[in-house]
């Protein structure tokens, strides 16, 4: 187990900045996960970390070790591939033990840490089978415990999930996660699956465009979204975003639009302003500090445990709101929605970066 | 109806395609006196007289050494040339691969008849004109670019991630190639390089212009043969047939593959 | 896929060295040799082109191309379709038409042989039939078009299967969702042929003919075996003025002549295969 600092990594290829300067800091036997759309850099930053990618410029550290031009067998890295990447000419034994040959464990203890893995992951029937007679899942078990069996300092896992289908995505979701509370090795999770990253991650890591954005918990990330991008990303149904004009009256401060006239506590310095308000954080009832619109609604998507409703407050906007299931609305029918104000949030709409209102 | 329309179909092909391959099997095996009486379709025994007497006494026995060797030395040394730059071709990216790739195609096609006489002159100077060495050195570069192709299209069948593995938990680059690449590609690599045997074993042109004596089974035959009875023609026929549809048989999976590979 | 300049070109470097001594070198000495000649650079092609020889050559080397390529198309294609079709045991059809692939020309021509000699079978069961009195001669310098005859069945025969390989896997990468949306608009299996297949073939076939019309300048070992030269081929010409004749100078000559047509085959030929190339770089 190690802590991973990764210091100033930029790489290119070619011409094309696949990062940009990522600056993170991974506490010892924490599970992080790099959460971000295709293309980000996710998959390179992990790359980078496992050795198989050099950085074009930048450190990265395990410990205080400078493993930056170590190659990728000397940093003492696990990785899961995206396709579990089980070798197909080995049995399952020899895959997970095979690593450990290479390091020159003695035998009796490579048997007895294959036993232990083998356990731990319900695989010990399989062990004699090759990779081509065992299901996706299995195949899956296989490549997390050729990862774990050979104690490694920082266990790297590349959307690990992605190939299995829904169900099983749901069981493995929560199987990994009481893995590593078993084992505690320090844990990079790549993912572009926002239900992944909030459930498992220790800290969440989002990235875009080559660079992180925002490195926090689950919650930080879902109640103080540091940019739009964050606020939109993270949360399903999107948020809703609003541009408000900013008014004063008497030094007082309100971002007015759409019927709405939000009080801010000072002066934004700023002619307009985005608001954000996530769809559960709209209601049909009034609540102890909200504030009430009128829309029309467009189209109730019936979820069975909720509805989705999108509706009109302008003649070009929609916005999404999730209300519980037994609530019934008609789509034409015109309703007041009230907007919870502990749940708004402000952008800057040039930097699109949160402001503390 | 349909199915009547399909089994005639697929007789007459396989007599046309197959129907030349047994008269000429069972030509070499009539005896002689049977083959010139006219009204005799089949023999009324099989010999084997024409095929021995072909391979002991007029030296086929000896062509046939000679195109094994050289098979095998072509073999090996295109496919050492070939594999590393196959593989290079495969798993990385750098400037100036597409041309590498058209020079590749361009070499394939061109043939060993445009080459072979000027070869000769510069095999005088290295002292291989009329060897087993110098005719395989040629076949070799016949089958060089076609082992880079299709080593290429194989490791790109084995997904790079198994070979990331291999350094992640503990082996260096050429290791993973080593240990985990080559046991995959393994199976397409031996196709391959039978299909690279037939490809040499076939070739007369260059045999026949490169060694003198030296020659290979095909050059054999394309020399003497005209000279000689038609029964050892069709006995030489069946020695070169035998081996090649062996092979050809063996691989017959990577068939439309390969071929796909060596004429696309 | 990595991204470094250093190590491909080292792993490449052997095979283009290789390739460059004992294919481009020849070349420049195969140019060195036609057009070196004690009465000029351009003696050996001013005799090549004046003679009769290489006129018949030239000549005979394309009808044998006119008349064999178009006839293998079509039974290729004929053959595709029926493969394609996916019947039972279509796979033992499949390699029963690959097996001619592994026959040289050399074998070809012998067992082309043993069916058209004077006393082969073709004679043989005619003669039992009482179809005829007397044995047909195929061979000799008296039966030209005879021998030109068994030489382009013998052609025909064996690289049948080359032209049906290619195209098979050319039909075999067609989506067959396109297949399926004429079925629901109701065209006939005709049209279907017409209208979609054939323009979806299109650059397996390109790719075919171009093949196909490179080997046809090479032809030597079938036409030499069966009727020496009777018929001459320029692949032919090359071997008779090296082997019989000692004269390198003109061998060569015929040999750059083969060279430049198979260029300028192949000029056309990379382009094709380079869009190809291009489409596939889309579609990953």
């Amino acid at each position: 187990m190690a802590k991973v600092v990764v210091e100033g990594v930029k790489k290119y290829f070619g011409n094309v900045k696949a990062l940009d300067g990522i600056d993170i800091s991974i506490e010892e036997g924490l599970f992080v996960v790099l959460l971000g759309p295709s293309g980000c850099g996710k998959t390179t930053l992990m790359r980078c970390i496992s050795g198989l990618e050099k950085v074009t410029d930048g450190k990265i550290f395990f410990d205080d070790e400078d493993v930056s031009n170590v190659p990728p067998k000397d940093r003492n890295v696990a990785m899961v591939f995206q396709s579990y990447a089980v070798w197909p000419h080995m049995k399952v034994r020899e895959n997970i033990a095979y690593p450990l040959k290479l390091k020159r464990v003695p035998k009796e203890e490579i048997e007895e840490r294959v036993k232990w893995v083998s356990d731990l992951l319900h695989i010990t029937e399989l062990l004699d089978r090759f990779p081509s007679q065992l299901s996706g899942g299995q195949r899956q078990r296989v490549a997390v415990a050729r990862a774990i069996v050979h104690r490694p300092k920082v266990l790297l896992m590349d959307e690990p999930l992605s190939n299995l289908d829904a169900l099983l995505r749901v069981k493995m979701r929560s199987e990994l996660k009481k893995l590593h509370e078993q084992v505690r090795v320090t844990t990079l999770y790549v993912t572009h699956d926002q239900t992944e990253a909030m459930t498992m991650g220790d800290k969440i890591a989002i990235m875009n465009a080559g660079k992180i954005i925002q490195f926090g918990t689950p919650e930080e990330i879902y109640k103080k979204p540091k940019t739009i991008f964050v606020a939109g990303f993270v949360g399903s149904p999107q948020m809703n975003f609003l541009t408000m004009k900013v008014v004063s009256y008497d030094n007082e401060f309100f971002a007015e639009n759409f019927g709405l006239k939000i009080p801010l506590k000072a002066d934004p310095k700023m002619g307009s302003i985005i608001m954000g308000i996530r769809p559960e954080h709209i209601y049909l009832e009034k609540s102890s500090n909200s504030l009430p619109i009128m829309s029309t609604v467009y189209f109730a998507e019936k979820l069975m445990s909720e509805t989705v409703l999108h509706l009109s407050i302008a003649a070009d906007k929609n916005i999404v709101a999730k209300i519980p299931y037994d609530l019934s609305v008609q789509e034409g029918q015109k309703i007041q929605i009230h907007i919870d104000l502990n749940w708004i949030h402000l952008f800057n709409p040039s930097t699109e970066e949160r402001i503390e209102l | 109806m349909k199915k009547f329309f399909y089994v005639l179909t697929f007789v007459a092909v396989s007599l046309w395609l197959l129907g030349p391959l047994f008269f000429i099997f069972l030509a070499s095996l009539t005896p002689s006196s049977d083959f010139y009486s006219m009204n005799k379709i089949f023999p009324s025994r099989l010999t084997l007289e024409h095929i021995y007497k072909l391979l002991v006494n007029l030296g086929g026995w000896r062509a046939m050494l000679v195109s094994i060797q050289v098979a095998l030395v072509a073999i090996a040394v295109s496919f050492a040339l070939g594999i590393p730059a196959g593989y290079a071709l495969t798993r990385y990216i750098f400037r100036g691969k597409n041309m590498i790739k058209l020079v590749m195609l361009f070499t394939r096609s061109v043939p060993l008849v445009v080459i072979a006489v000027s070869l000769v002159t510069m095999y005088l100077r290295l002292n291989l004109a009329d060897t087993m060495f110098g005719v395989a050195l040629a076949h070799g570069a016949m089958v060089l670019p076609f082992v880079v192709l299709i080593t290429s299209s194989i490791f790109s069948g084995v997904f790079v991630e198994y070979e990331e593995a291999g350094m992640i938990f503990g082996l260096s680059r050429f290791g993973a190639f080593l240990r985990i690449t080559m046991p995959l590609a393994l199976p397409g690599l031996a196709a391959s390089a039978i299909f690279a045997f037939i490809m040499s074993w076939n070739e007369v042109f260059a045999s026949s212009v490169l060694a003198i004596t030296n020659r290979t089974l095909p050059a054999h035959i394309l020399g003497t043969a005209m000279a000689s009875p038609d029964y050892f023609k069709f006995a030489a026929g069946t020695i070169m047939a035998v081996p090649a549809l062996i092979f050809i048989f063996l691989i017959r999976k990577y068939l439309i593959s390969m071929w796909g590979i060596s004429l696309k | 896929m990595r991204r470094e300049s250093v190590t491909p070109m080292l792993l490449i470097l052997p095979a283009m060295a290789y390739l460059i001594v004992f294919i481009g070198y020849p070349i420049v000495g195969t140019f060195q040799l036609a057009f070196s000649g004690s009465k000029g650079w351009l003696e050996n092609f001013i005799y090549v082109f004046s003679s009769k020889d290489f006129q018949n050559a030239f000549f005979n080397t394309l009808i044998l191309g006119a008349t064999v390529i178009p006839i293998q198309f079509i039974l290729a294609i004929i053959f595709a379709l029926l493969i394609n079709k996916k019947w039972k045991g279509y796979k033992v059809l499949l390699y029963i038409i690959a097996t001619p692939l592994a026959l040289s020309d050399v074998t070809a021509a012998l067992i082309s042989y043993s069916i058209f000699a004077p006393n082969g079978y073709l004679n043989k069961i005619l003669l039992n039939l009482n179809w005829i009195e007397r044995p047909l001669y195929f061979f000799g310098y008296m039966f030209k078009s005879r021998e030109f005859l068994v030489v382009a069945l013998t052609e025909i025969w064996r690289a049948t299967p080359l032209v049906f390989v290619i195209l098979l896997a050319g039909l075999q990468s067609i989506n067959a969702e396109y297949l399926e949306a004429a079925d629901v608009f109701g065209f006939s299996a005709w049209k279907k042929f017409i209208k979609i297949t054939l323009p979806l073939l299109k650059p397996s076939i390109v790719s075919a003919l171009l093949v196909r019309t490179l080997f046809a300048f090479q032809i030597f070992g079938v036409v030499w075996l069966l009727a020496g030269r009777d018929i001459t081929v320029l692949a032919g010409e090359t071997y008779y003025w090296y082997v019989f004749r000692n004269n390198r100078n003109i061998a060569s000559t015929y040999a750059l002549i083969i060279a430049i047509l198979t260029f300028i085959v192949g000029w056309f030929y990379i382009g094709t295969i380079r869009s190809k190339h291009l489409e596939e770089g889309v579609r990953t």
